[in-house]
């Protein structure tokens, strides 16, 4: 399998196919002088759930922060052309991000949790009401809207970040190893829970994992990367004939995806030394 | 007891938490009361006089008998303690936000705060009542010197110490300087201010006391420092004692008071406030 790259036009007709994300050989560089990503190029249309798998170390955190427009590129250029970009050329209010910690405020319950990208944005609890019991009903926390973090399981913490991310509507949501430290059952549990939300939404979800079998599960697109620098080492479509449920965890084509994923991070991996 | 918080909100019988309250509040009590017997006790059988070392008798009849004297000099001091804690609380707190505005600020300014905090009191109260107007203002100035200085190095801990994701989130956010400032630098660094609080405020009055011995302040705007030292030049050692309890009531109120106000804005989130459920 050869490296592929996603067509940077959208087709004609179909507006859902729009590129909501465009990398152009972005390199980065830290400020320690660690490689992190080299000529990385990505294209993400809209309604893609796309993963983005490799070793630890490989860029994978610092490209989705560079598609969130938090920190500069250090070569190449990146654009968003679906969004409205601010005075400081990034894009706004179009992106959401869920980090690997939940990264609630604890002095604010659930509700003011959410309430907060609205809040940036001068809408008043009062007039947000509404819309984040809504959002809070689609990940099943109506009923703990007035509970503080430290009352919540580290599963329903999680969802109260997802929450607030996609309490804003926004078109693209951004996830970096956000069930990592979850115990397996709460990871599937919440790995449906965000197939149908995208189902449901058609919001566009990239999302970084280290793990084939999440991967395999989620996406309808893989980007593999390498470590040392970071880059992009395999790019494939992942389609499959079932729905992704828990018979499609225990059958065939499953175990193929899986497989093929495997192979291609072994490949990426097997250029290292280990 | 280990029941998920939520689906039993934490509710022991009510007997059994007022007895616990009942005992917390009497063990304490009891324990005073016994060594206030026998140190009367002691100062009956021994005989010793009351220039030596009063009974309790004695300074509670002081107390009774000096209050005109010991009472406005109560207030006196109680007032330089909370102007200065005030004072403290709005510079320190004021001075952190400059100060965590830019490294360079910082690198210019901090020093210079230390320098005002390792330099003892004593030693520069003298200066101070030569430029003050009037010795209650130096007063209040060696309060504030001392109070100010750990709401301030508390505060800036606790402005620096905000979870760098949730600054991410603001900033993805597009969070103004402003917002991020009043939603999540002060709320974050909350435990840290209270925890400077409690200690100014313990501070604050030890500083009144010691400013207003270095100034030797007399007359009728004295506070308690002046009637201390005005008893043991008169050898009215029940005196002394009566003003010794009145700074030491005051000190606790300031305590009682500054971990009431820690308690009511942390106990809903704040892990310092909470009971360990296992």
């Amino acid at each position: 399998m050869t490296t592929s790259q996603a067509p940077l036009m959208p087709a004609p007709g179909d507006s859902r196919k729009r590129p909501l994300v465009v990398m152009r050989s972005v390199s980065k560089m830290f400020s320690s002088g660690t490689l992190a990503l080299s000529d990385m190029s990505l294209t993400v249309e809209g309604g893609e759930f796309v993963s983005l798998l490799g070793p630890s170390g490989c860029g994978k955190s610092t490209a989705l922060r560079i598609i969130a427009g938090l920190g500069d590129v250090s070569a190449g250029t990146i654009d968003w052309p679906s969004s409205r970009i601010n005075s400081k050329g990034l894009p706004e209010g179009d992106i959401s991000f869920v980090f690997q910690e939940p990264t609630l405020m604890p002095w604010q319950t659930v509700f003011g949790n959410v309430h907060l990208p609205l809040k940036l944005r001068g809408v008043s609890k009062t007039a947000a009401r509404d819309e984040i019991m809504e959002t809070l009903a689609t990940v099943g926390l109506q009923d703990f809207a007035d509970a503080y973090p430290r009352e919540l399981s580290g599963g329903m913490k999680m969802r109260v970040s997802i929450a607030r991310a996609l309490v804003t509507k926004p078109k693209l949501l951004l996830m970096d190893e956000p069930f990592a430290a979850l115990d397996e059952i709460t990871r599937q549990k919440l790995n449906d829970d965000v197939l149908r939300l995208w189902h449901e939404t058609g919001i566009t979800v990239i999302f970084v994992t280290h793990s084939v079998f999440e991967s395999a599960y989620l996406s309808n697109r893989i980007v593999v990367m390498k470590a040392r620098p970071g880059r992009v080492h395999a790019d494939f479509p992942l389609k499959t004939s079932m729905s992704r449920d828990a018979h499609y965890r225990t059958s065939e084509e499953y175990r193929q995806a899986c497989e093929k994923v495997s192979n291609m991070l072994l490949e990426a991996i097997g250029g290292e030394e280990h | 007891m280990a029941d998920d918080p939520i689906l039993t909100p934490l509710k022991p019988g009510l007997f059994a938490r007022n007895r616990e309250t009942l005992l917390r509040t009497l063990i304490p009590i009891c324990v005073v009361v016994g060594l206030i017997l026998l140190w009367q006790f002691i100062i009956s059988v021994n005989g010793i006089p009351q220039y030596i070392l009063p009974g309790p008798l004695a300074v509670a009849n002081s107390l009774y008998n000096d209050w005109g004297t010991l009472w406005p000099a109560l207030w006196v001091t109680t007032q330089i303690t909370l102007q200065a804690l005030a004072l403290a609380l709005i510079g320190g707190v004021g001075i952190a936000i400059f100060l965590v505005q830019s490294k360079w600020i910082e690198t210019a300014f901090y020093p210079i705060t230390v320098i005002l905090q390792v330099t003892p009191i004593v030693a520069i109260a003298p200066l101070i009542l030569i430029y003050a107007p009037t010795t209650q203002v130096a007063l209040l100035i060696c309060a504030f010197l001392v109070a100010f200085f750990p709401i301030l190095s508390n505060m800036v801990q606790g402005l620096k110490s905000v979870d760098h994701n949730l600054l991410n989130l603001f900033d993805l956010y597009g969070a103004s300087r402003w917002q991020t400032l009043l939603y999540l630098k002060l709320p974050s660094s909350l435990p840290y201010f209270m925890t400077g609080l409690r200690i100014g405020g313990g501070l604050a009055l030890i500083a009144a006391v010691v400013a207003e011995f270095a100034a030797g302040s007399a007359g009728a705007g004295s506070g308690l420092a002046f009637r201390l030292l005005e008893s043991q030049y008169r050898l009215n050692i029940p005196r002394l004692f009566a003003a010794l309890i009145l700074l030491s009531v005051l000190g606790v109120v300031i305590f009682m008071i500054t971990s009431f106000i820690a308690w009511a804005f942390l106990h809903r989130w704040h892990e310092s406030s909470l009971k360990r459920e296992n």
